[in-house]
């Protein structure tokens, strides 16, 4: 079979896992005694270890067999949860990750983690590195370890099977797991029961054939089997039937047998030793067996977050098709514009309608595939708790990350580069902005530090937060700083507001740390992280108050690749301006324009605001605004900065697709790319931020 | 014998220039280009090529020749370097040859005026029919044109 077609599929699932596989396990890690949190844990390297089996990465498989082994333990209160397991259990997810990562670039996903695998199966024998445990987990078979803790017998049933063995027939303990997005799950199971009947008989199953009937049952149930079939050849054949996950079979012996039913009699006992602190209504009958469910999967009735959510309707789509996509519906409204033109000037009513009709598909088009493009920023987000977690560790700090928002929407292509910038801001965050402990606890503060990360919407731009309850930013370090390393003069820094101060931080070359750390000080600034997000045609801002904490704001474009724009003539040359940026439009008197210190301004509102001329600005040759009476301006906005920029005319607002201008054009300043008109001409689309200093 | 080559042949002026087939995309005939301010004086602005903004530049204007009006002639050369495409604008373009790399010789320190290392060699079709091969490379080198400008401003 071509494995081949399967492996992205298989990469792509695998990330998933591992994903939820991290976020499951930090969860776990603030409630260590939540058997739910494990349960999906535990389901998830479940499904992992199957998939990399059957893919043929045999480290990948047997390495997560080995963190199931620890997992099915501590699922089965045999062994509590403890730092050095947890750190053991990250390192495993790190070394999958790896492996994954290796496979993804084509590797057959090999690695050495023999001394991974070697802890893990310490932690399964009970051994506690440094130190006794005061809860040593019982002693596990290597058999039994993998399996669930089988079900609880009657005595009938388990004479029966006694019987079985004695008289040499195959006594079987079976795990069945039905796919995740099986749609009739009862439907499978009865196929897996009509094949088990065929060859032998089923002495008992969990859940009870009724609730599996009613589909009572998660994606697994269990049963006793007698028969005369081997173990391996009935694992096939149940394996064999569709939409069935896994078959785990194990032949049983008369110590197997007991040990199974004596594991779930404990089981059962913790249950039932619970549930007399709820008021029984009714007497129980007689079925004891029924009514104190063994501690199998989600017999907790724990809600089953993450795991098993409901089948994903979704389907995955190669970015690179969305681009074709985007490309080809941009040459679209390209066209569109151009058709409106056309109509405009030929003014038939009939193809008036039709072109008025095809622009509102052609809208409607635009929004859908633009909506296609965005992913949830929780994509970006989620690798952050696991990163803090490790920073805040190696910095011997203790901090909780809130994340709120993780929803936020944003463009597939804003997303694979906001990334790296947020890293950094929360890295700056933890290191330098959360105090050390001792630190927190002179200044009053709680031990625990609090990063909150923050995504919202607001009006065309998602807002990026990240705000720290640390010591805040001290302006006299910077200001000293920024005048030691010749940023700003002296007189100039105290004229600064604390705003702009702050602002120094962006500075290349400028780090306020004193003592560079692992973290930090690897010659990466803020001011990289300022580049790449204005590149992003974002901004970055920094509030902080001292001994409060301190607050990143990030703002940044919905989407990249369309925009909204007010087309402008100068001369014979057309433009566009990013709505974004603009404020207002208007219309001045050539006596309104006064020269201050050189610098010409036009009143707005209650001040000054700068005037510039695009026309000179862009050198253009055929316009010359000063022999106007009368001049178009365009309000533009940087921040709370604003100028007016000086154009010929205003030919109106338009969609525009944003183009590059090739890669041979070094950054013209003031422009930010070009986008291609209904005329099929190129129009420059004018960066206002270059303009306002 | 060296390789055969396919050559797309054209004209600045009098002399003759070659650039290899295999890195020309298409050639187009003049049309639009949008101006973009403050880029080098040769940088006569961007076209849209189906749906592409690709820059162009005066080729007479790269190697430091007189600019001329653009004529019915005039073509645009579409070509992909290290993925940068750009278009060469030209006074003709209306051959393709077949060239053995034997033919070409090492350049000679100076040709037509143009400064040697944007040129790969010289071919010599016949006794009176000389092909100067561009080194594309060279010519689409920015860091060298910023020394240039900065000489000529």
């Amino acid at each position: 079979m071509d494995m081949n077609q399967y492996l992205s599929m298989f990469i792509d699932e695998s990330n998933d896992h591992l994903q939820s596989l991290n976020e499951n396990m930090l969860e776990l890690e603030k409630a260590p005694d939540d058997i739910g949190i494990v349960q999906i844990i535990f389901r998830s390297a479940h499904t992992l270890k199957g998939m990399a089996a059957t893919m043929g990465f045999e480290d990948l498989s047997s390495l997560t067999h080995q963190m199931e082994n620890v997992l099915d333990l501590v699922r089965n209160e045999k062994l509590k949860m403890q730092d050095h397991i947890f750190d053991t259990l990250f390192q495993s997810l790190d070394a999958l990750q790896m492996m994954v990562q290796d496979i993804t670039q084509g590797g057959d996903g090999k690695a050495d983690v023999q001394s991974i695998v070697a802890s893990l199966q310490a932690i399964v024998r009970g051994e506690v590195p440094g130190g006794t445990d005061s809860n040593p987990p019982t002693q596990a078979t290597g058999a039994t370890a993998a399996i669930n803790t089988g079900i609880q017998l009657d005595e009938f049933q388990h004479s029966v099977l006694e019987q079985s063995i004695s008289e040499g027939h195959g006594v079987l303990y079976i795990e069945v797991a039905i796919r995740e997005d099986c749609q009739l799950k009862a439907a499978r199971a009865y196929l897996v029961f009509d094949l088990l009947e065929r060859y032998g008989e089923i002495v008992k199953s969990h859940p009870s054939v009724q609730d599996i009937e009613q589909e009572k049952f998660d994606r697994r149930f269990s049963l006793y089997y007698i028969t005369q079939k081997e173990a391996s050849e009935l694992q096939s054949m149940i394996v064999n039937l569709s939409e069935i996950e896994s078959a785990e079979v194990m032949s049983l012996d008369h110590e197997t047998l007991k040990q199974l039913s004596s594991e779930a009699k404990v089981a059962a006992a913790a249950e039932t030793a619970e549930a007399p602190t709820v008021p029984a209504s009714a007497p129980v009958d007689g079925k004891p067996a029924q009514a104190s469910k063994p501690a199998a999967p989600d017999s907790k009735g724990t809600p089953r977050a993450g795991g098993g959510a409901a089948p994903s309707r979704t389907i995955r789509v190669d970015i690179e098709r969305l681009d074709v996509l985007m490309n080809l519906l941009s040459e679209l409204l390209i066209d569109r514009s151009r058709l409106e033109q056309l109509a405009d000037e030929i003014k038939r009513s009939d193809l008036t309608e039709t072109v008025e009709h095809m622009s509102r598909v052609g809208s409607d088009l635009q929004n859908i595939v633009l909506k296609l493009r965005m992913v949830p920023i929780d994509t970006v987000f989620s690798r952050f708790p696991r990163m803090v977690r490790d920073v805040a560790k190696s910095l011997d700090k203790k901090i909780d990350l809130i994340i709120l928002g993780a929803e936020t929407e944003l463009d597939r292509t804003v997303i694979d580069e906001i990334g790296d910038p947020l890293v950094h801001l929360l890295r700056n965050a933890v290191d330098h902005g959360i105090e050390s402990t001792a630190q927190r606890i002179a200044a009053g503060k709680p031990e625990t530090g609090t990063v909150q990360l923050r995504a919202f919407h607001s009006g065309n731009h998602v807002f990026i937060e990240i705000e720290d309850d640390g010591g805040g930013i001290d302006r006299d370090k910077i200001v000293s700083k920024a005048v030691k390393n010749g940023v700003v003069t002296q007189s100039e820094a105290a004229a600064m507001t604390d705003e702009q101060v702050f602002m120094l931080l962006f500075a290349a070359g400028f780090s306020t740390a004193e003592v560079i750390s692992d973290i930090s000080g690897r010659g990466v600034g803020l001011d990289v992280v300022r580049s790449k997000i204005e590149s992003l045609s974002g901004d970055v801002s920094v509030t902080s108050t001292l001994g409060k904490g301190t607050k990143f704001s990030v703002q940044l474009p919905l989407t990249l690749s369309i925009i909204s724009a007010m087309l402008i003539k100068v001369g014979s040359e057309k433009y566009a301006i990013p709505l974004s940026s603009i404020v207002e439009t208007g219309i001045i008197q050539r006596k309104q324009i006064r020269n201050v210190h050189g610098y010409t301004m036009v009143p707005y509102r209650d001040g000054n605001i700068p005037l510039l001329s695009l026309a000179s600005l862009f050198e253009v040759s055929d316009f010359d605004e000063a022999a106007e009476e009368e001049t178009e301006i365009v309000v533009i906005r940087k921040g709370d900065r604003l100028a007016a920029l000086t154009v010929e005319d205003f030919i109106g607002q338009s969609e525009i697709v944003i183009k590059n201008l090739g890669k041979y054009l070094p950054p013209v300043q003031g422009v930010a790319g070009a986008t291609i008109l209904g005329d099929g001409q190129v129009a420059l689309i004018v960066d206002p931020n270059a303009f306002i200093k | 014998m060296g390789e055969e080559m396919k050559v797309i042949v054209f004209k600045l002026g009098e002399e003759e220039y070659g650039i290899e087939v295999d890195k020309v995309q298409t050639i187009e005939r003049m049309m639009p280009i949008t101006r973009v301010p403050k880029t080098y004086s040769f940088v006569k602005g961007v076209i849209n090529l189906r749906g592409v903004v690709i820059p162009v530049m005066d080729l007479r204007g790269r190697f430091g020749l007189p600019e001329t009006e653009y004529t019915d002639h005039t073509r645009i050369i579409i070509v992909a370097v290290n993925e940068m495409e750009v278009g060469f604008i030209v006074d003709s373009a209306n051959d393709v040859i077949d060239l053995n790399s034997d033919v070409i010789d090492s350049p000679p320190d100076v040709v037509g005026g143009i400064k040697a290392k944007y040129l790969h060699g010289v071919a010599r079709l016949s006794e009176e029919r000389l092909l100067v091969m561009l080194n594309l490379s060279e010519v689409l080198n920015r860091s060298e044109i910023i020394q240039l400008e900065s000489l000529e401003g």
